[in-house]
């Protein structure tokens, strides 16, 4: 009978500690992809990463058929604004949090236009802003980051491997800087 | 000396209970919201704000970046359609058609997200990339040894799975059945090396 109560507390005390982890893992990770990307990676400036190989990649998953870049960025010194011209078969922009949660994503046909211009900022930035700035720039896509720093990436596709200089072309056009 | 022993086993246990159904959950993509087609599995809400613990947890742990609702769905197959794990010594034989979108690409990678390498230096195929049959569907041959056709070599790999990735498509969130996004079949044909 004894032994039943602490085997149930033990069950109990398992199931915490499930839940504790689980819910913790994010925070004491150092090998999330901002933590692979930071090294290789300035700050607030679009850097392209080398195509996954079978025996290197920068993260797992990785498409290959796609051309990366990267854009790390920090709101800390204020908003920044990214342009990237879309190439000719697919271009994506998605943002990622710190925790690389992907909170925003964003195709060339959303866009809709030849290039994909967004301003990124903070919630307290966006709130920051002249009503009127907001108003006169109707036309600009505004996105709100959930965490002060994170990572934009860019994905230009190559449908066929001949195509892959053509994509990572168009993203080499791409810029990511401080807003003025 | 009995509550002293009975403690210790109480912490023991917590402790193998707690940590092993974490690892598990994170290294078998466990999780909420799991949409399963036949043996493709996809957790599209893994790629907004909106994300399950499980799979924030499973992306912290391995470093990989969920592809966003807004740029697309990525499907995950670790078996054939009878449950039995990918196997790379053997043939298996992916066909059908997919949902609609711009484009779709499909990779071949070993259980922990990187590629395989082999003599053809080929991981995978885009949906432009496809030879189809008249009626658009394909058939695409995932062996050790070249095949006719669409052949994804696995590399003679003892486990492998496959990542199916739709861009531009209605598939996602409210996403609940085959009717909705029919996947193609996988199927073993029982021929190994």
């Amino acid at each position: 009978m004894r032994w039943i109560l602490w085997t149930l507390a033990g069950i109990l005390l398992g199931g915490i500690v499930h839940l504790a982890t689980v819910l913790a893992l994010p925070r004491t990770a150092t090998q999330d992809a901002y933590a692979r990307l930071a090294p290789m990676t300035p700050v607030n400036a679009v850097t392209p990463l080398p195509s996954p190989t079978p025996g290197n990649a920068v993260l797992p998953f990785m498409d290959p058929a796609f051309a990366v870049a990267i854009c790390r960025y920090d709101l800390s010194s204020g908003p920044i604004k990214l342009t990237a011209p879309v190439s000719q078969a697919y271009t994506s922009v998605t943002f990622y949090t710190r925790r690389g949660v992907a909170y925003y994503g964003i195709n060339d046909r959303a866009a809709g236009r030849r290039s994909i211009e967004l301003d990124l900022m903070t919630t307290a930035q966006h709130d920051a802003m002249p009503e009127e700035a907001d108003v006169t720039a109707a036309d600009r896509l505004i996105i709100e980051s959930p965490s002060t720093t994170g990572l934009i990436v860019l994905r230009a596709l190559s449908p066929e491997p001949g195509l892959m200089p053509m994509a990572q072309a168009a993203l080499a056009a791409a810029r990511c800087q401080a807003a003025q | 000396m009995r509550l002293l022993i009975g403690t210790l086993y109480t912490f023991a246990l917590a402790a193998a209970i707690g940590l092993g159904s974490t690892w598990f959950a994170l290294t078998h993509s466990a999780g909420f919201n799991n949409l399963q087609i036949g043996s493709w599995s996809a957790r599209p809400r893994a790629g907004t704000a909106d994300i399950d613990p499980y799979a924030r947890a499973a992306i912290a742990r391995n470093g990989a970046l969920p592809v966003a609702i807004g740029d697309g769905v990525s499907f995950v197959a670790r078996t054939d359609d009878d449950g039995r794990p990918l196997d790379g010594r053997c043939d298996t034989v992916v066909s059908g058609t997919t949902p609609a979108a711009r484009y779709f690409t499909v990779t071949l990678y070993d259980p922990d997200g990187r590629l395989v390498a082999n003599s053809l230096d080929r991981q995978g195929f885009t949906s432009q990339e496809l030879v189809r049959n008249q009626d658009g569907s394909f058939e695409i041959s995932v062996a050790p040894r070249a095949r006719a056709g669409n052949w994804l070599p696995t590399g003679g790999v003892e486990r492998y799975l496959l990542v199916l990735r739709f861009y531009d498509t209605s598939v996602g969130v409210a996403t609940r059945a085959e009717r909705e996004a029919p996947m193609p079949s996988v199927k073993s044909t029982g021929a190994c090396s």
